[in-house]
C-alpha cells in the first residue's frame, strides 16, 4: 500500500507468453530432429560407394524427418493443449502471488511476497488449515477404512453382493451439486429425513446448517456418502487380484480370520491402498462443489477450506493475488506429501 | 463395516476338525448372518437418499411439509417438474450439457489416443520426458490453474462461450497414460507387419491400434463422459448467461431464485440432473467400473 505503486499492464503476464510457448515447444522439437540427422550424415561423397551411402543416409534423414512430423501432428495438440492450460498458468499462478490485483483488471501493483507474508500471519488461514485439514484427514481415512470394510464384504459370496456394488457406486457417477442439494435436504433441521430417523434412536438432531462443528461434519458425511464405492470398487479389485492359493494355504496353515486380513490382505493391498490415498487425497484437496452447494464456506467460515477459499479470495472479493499466494502454497504441499509418498512407497510398498 | 470388528468365537482345531462341518457349518452361519445385515444396512445407506429424492420431486407443499414425513407421494403428479421448466430455459441447458459432454468427452478421448500411440510407436527424442510431462499434470490442482485460466480466457473473449467452457479442459492425462499402458501391452507383431505392408501410422493406429483397443477406448470414454456431464466449477466460472448454462449450473440457479427450501422443485431438478448419468451407469456399468479401476491396478 505505502510501496511505489508500479502499475502494470496485466495483458504483458498473460497473453504473450501463450504463443511463445507453443512456438517454443514446437521449434525445440524440430531443432532436435535437425540436429540428430545431421549427426547421421557422414562426410563428404568422394567415392561410388561412399555416394550410396549418402543416399542411404539421405533417405533415412528423410523418414527420420517425415517420423517427427508425424509424432508432431499426433501427440502435439495434447502437449500443446497441457502446456497453455496447465503448466503456463502454473508459472503464471507463481507471478499473480506477488501482486495486490483484482482479478478482470487491466492493472495490478507488484508487491512482492506481501501476499505470503499476510498469508501466514493471518488469523484466518489457521482456520482454513484447520478445516482443510479436518476435512482431508477426515475424508480421506474415513473413505479409506469404510471403503476397505465394503470391499471385503462384497468380496463375501453373499446373495445379492452385485447388486450392493452397484447401489454402492451409483453415488459416485452423480454431480457433486445435485448430491449437495440432495442431503441439504436431508439435512433440513425441521423436514429431513435424517431428523426424523435420528429421532427413532431419541437423537435430536443438531442444527447442521448454522452450528460450527456440524456443518463441517455435516459435508464430510455427504463426502464419504458420495465417494465410498469408488474407494470399495478399487479395494474389491485389488482384493480380487490377491490369488486364491494363498489363502489357501494360509488357511491350511490353521491362519484365524483376522490374521489373514493382517498378515496377508492388508499387506497385499497396499500398493492399492497407496493408489487410492494419492487419488483420494487430490481429489478431497479439491473438493469445491459440494461445499458450494451446501454451506458456501459458512457458517462463518467453519467450512470454508483452502480450495473454498481461493475461489472465495479471488472471484468473490476481488483478491485474486492473493488468492495466487494461498494457491502456490497448497501446490507446494501437495508436491511435498506425493514426494514423501512416493519416497515411502518404494521403501514399504515391495514385498 | 461391523462385520470386520466380529470375530467368530474361536473352536479349537481338533473338536473343529473331528465334528467336520456341523462346526464350520455354524461358524459361517454366524457370519453369513452378520454380513447379510451389513450388505442390507449399506444397501439402505446408499439407496433411500436416492429414493427419498425422486419421491419429494413428486410431492406437493403440504406432503413436504408435515409431520410425521410421509414416504409416498399422494400422486406422481409433475407440478414440480413443470415448476423447474417454468423457472429455467430446461430444453436449452439438457441440449448444452448433452452437446459439451459428447464433445468434450469424445475430444478428450481422440487426443488421448493419438498422444499415447505417438508416446508409444513412434520414435523421438526425450519421449520420456514428454510422458512425465503429462503424468505430472495429474498433480496440478485446479485451483491453481483456475485464475490464469480464467484471465486468458476472458482476454480471448471466450466468457459466456461453449469453447470457454471445452478447451481449457481438454487435454487428456489420464486418458493418455491408460492408452499408453494398454498400447505397451499389443502385440508388436500386428503393428510390424502392418508397417511391412505399408500402412503408415495413421492408417495403423485407426486400423490395427484402435480395434484392439475398444475396451479401453470405452472404458476412458464412460469415464470422461460422467465427468464431463458433472463438471461445475470451471463451467461455474466461465458462464453467467443462463442460456449457456449446463444443468448443474441451473441446478444452483434454481437454488439461488427459488430459495433454499423449496425442495419439491429442488428435487424435481436434482432428478432431471443425476436421472442421466444413472441410466448411463446402470446400463454400461461394466465398462465403467473397468476404466476406474484400470488406473488402479495398472498405476
Amino acid at each position: 500500500m505505502t510501496a511505489p505503486t508500479t502499475t502494470e499492464p496485466i495483458t504483458s503476464y498473460t497473453s504473450a507468453p501463450q504463443p511463445e510457448t507453443a512456438g517454443t515447444a514446437g521449434s525445440a522439437g524440430i531443432a532436435g530432429a535437425s540436429g540428430l540427422s545431421q549427426g547421421g550424415t557422414p562426410g563428404r561423397p568422394t567415392g561410388d560407394q561412399p555416394r550410396t551411402a549418402t543416399r542411404k543416409a539421405q533417405q533415412f534423414d528423410v523418414r527420420k524427418w517425415k517420423q517427427y512430423l508425424t509424432f508432431l501432428a499426433l501427440a502435439g495438440p495434447n502437449l500443446a493443449l497441457l502446456l497453455v492450460f496447465t503448466y503456463k498458468p502454473l508459472l503464471e499462478s507463481f507471478k499473480f502471488s506477488t501482486l495486490q490485483w483484482n482479478i478482470g483488471s487491466p492493472s495490478a501493483r507488484f508487491v512482492g511476497l506481501q501476499n505470503y507474508v499476510e498469508f501466514f500471519t493471518s488469523p484466518k488461514t489457521a482456520t482454513v488449515m484447520l478445516n482443510t485439514a479436518v476435512f482431508t484427514i477426515a475424508t480421506v481415512g474415513g473413505a479409506l477404512v469404510l471403503g476397505l470394510a465394503l470391499a471385503l464384504l462384497l468380496n463375501r459370496k453373499l446373495k445379492g453382493r452385485g447388486i450392493a456394488r452397484t447401489v454402492a457406486f451409483a453415488p459416485y457417477v452423480l454431480s457433486g451439486i445435485a448430491v449437495g442439494i440432495l442431503w441439504l435436504y436431508i439435512f433440513d433441521p425441521r423436514y429431513g429425513l435424517l431428523g426424523t430417523a435420528l429421532g427413532w434412536f431419541g437423537i435430536t438432531s443438531p442444527d447442521w446448517y448454522n452450528s460450527s462443528p456440524w456443518a463441517l461434519i455435516m459435508v464430510i458425511i455427504v463426502y464419504l456418502w458420495k465417494n465410498l464405492g469408488y474407494v470399495a470398487l478399487i479395494y474389491l479389485a485389488g482384493l480380487q487380484a490377491v490369488p486364491q492359493d494363498i489363502y489357501d494355504a494360509a488357511s491350511l496353515d490353521g491362519a484365524s480370520k483376522s490374521r489373514v486380513l493382517r498378515s496377508i490382505t492388508l499387506p497385499l493391498l497396499g500398493p492399492t491402498t497407496f493408489f487410492l490415498t494419492i487419488t483420494t487425497l487430490l481429489s478431497s484437496l479439491q473438493s469445491f462443489d459440494l461445499i458450494h452447494a451446501m454451506t458456501q464456506g459458512g457458517p462463518l467460515g467453519s467450512t470454508t477450506t483452502l480450495m473454498y477459499q481461493i475461489y472465495q479470495e479471488s472471484f468473490v472479493n476481488g483478491r485474486a493475488g492473493y488468492a495466487s499466494a494461498a494457491a502456490t502454497v497448497l501446490f507446494l504441499i501437495l508436491l511435498v506429501v506425493t514426494v514423501v509418498q512416493l519416497k515411502y512407497v518404494e521403501k514399504k510398498v515391495h514385498y | 463395516m461391523v462385520a470386520l470388528t466380529v470375530n467368530p468365537p474361536r473352536t479349537r482345531r481338533p473338536s473343529a476338525r473331528n465334528d467336520g462341518n456341523f462346526g464350520l457349518g455354524k461358524r459361517s452361519h454366524l457370519l453369513d448372518a452378520g454380513g447379510y445385515v451389513t450388505l442390507i444396512f449399506a444397501v439402505l445407506v446408499m439407496s433411500v437418499p436416492l429414493i427419498w429424492m425422486v419421491f419429494a420431486s413428486f410431492k406437493q407443499p403440504n406432503e413436504l411439509y408435515s409431520m410425521p414425513l410421509q414416504w409416498l407421494p399422494e400422486s406422481f403428479d409433475g407440478a414440480n417438474y413443470a415448476h423447474v421448466a417454468q423457472t429455467l430455459p430446461i430444453g436449452r441447458l439438457f441440449l448444452n450439457s448433452v452437446m459439451l459432454t459428447v464433445v468434450g468427452a469424445g475430444l478428450k478421448v481422440i487426443l488421448g489416443l493419438t498422444c499415447a500411440y505417438a508416446l508409444v510407436f513412434i520414435e523421438f527424442p526425450y519421449k520420456k520426458i514428454m510422458f512425465t510431462i503429462v503424468l505430472f499434470t495429474l498433480l496440478v490442482p485446479q485451483q491453481i490453474t483456475i485464475i490464469p485460466n480464467y484471465t486468458l480466457v476472458s482476454q480471448l473473449g471466450w466468457l459466456n462461450t461453449y469453447q470457454g467452457i471445452l478447451v481449457p479442459g481438454l487435454a487428456s492425462a489420464f486418458g493418455t497414460f491408460l492408452f499408453r499402458q494398454h498400447f505397451l501391452s499389443l502385440p508388436g507383431s500386428v503393428l510390424e507387419a502392418a508397417s511391412l505392408d505399408g500402412a503408415g501410422h495413421w492408417r495403423r493406429l485407426w486400423a490395427f491400434v484402435v480395434p484392439m483397443s475398444y475396451p479401453t477406448i470405452s472404458a476412458v470414454l464412460l469415464v470422461s463422459l460422467v465427468a464431463e456431464w458433472n463438471d461445475y466449477l470451471w463451467p461455474f466460472l466461465v458462464i453467467d448467461n443462463a442460456e449457456m448454462m449446463t444443468l448443474p449450473l441451473g441446478l444452483t440457479l434454481l437454488q439461488n431464485v427459488d430459495g433454499m427450501n423449496n425442495w419439491g422443485v429442488l428435487m424435481a431438478a436434482t432428478v432431471l440432473v443425476t436421472l442421466p448419468m444413472l441410466v448411463v451407469f446402470l446400463v454400461l456399468q461394466r465398462r465403467l467400473v473397468a476404466g476406474l479401476t484400470a488406473g488402479a491396478v495398472t498405476g
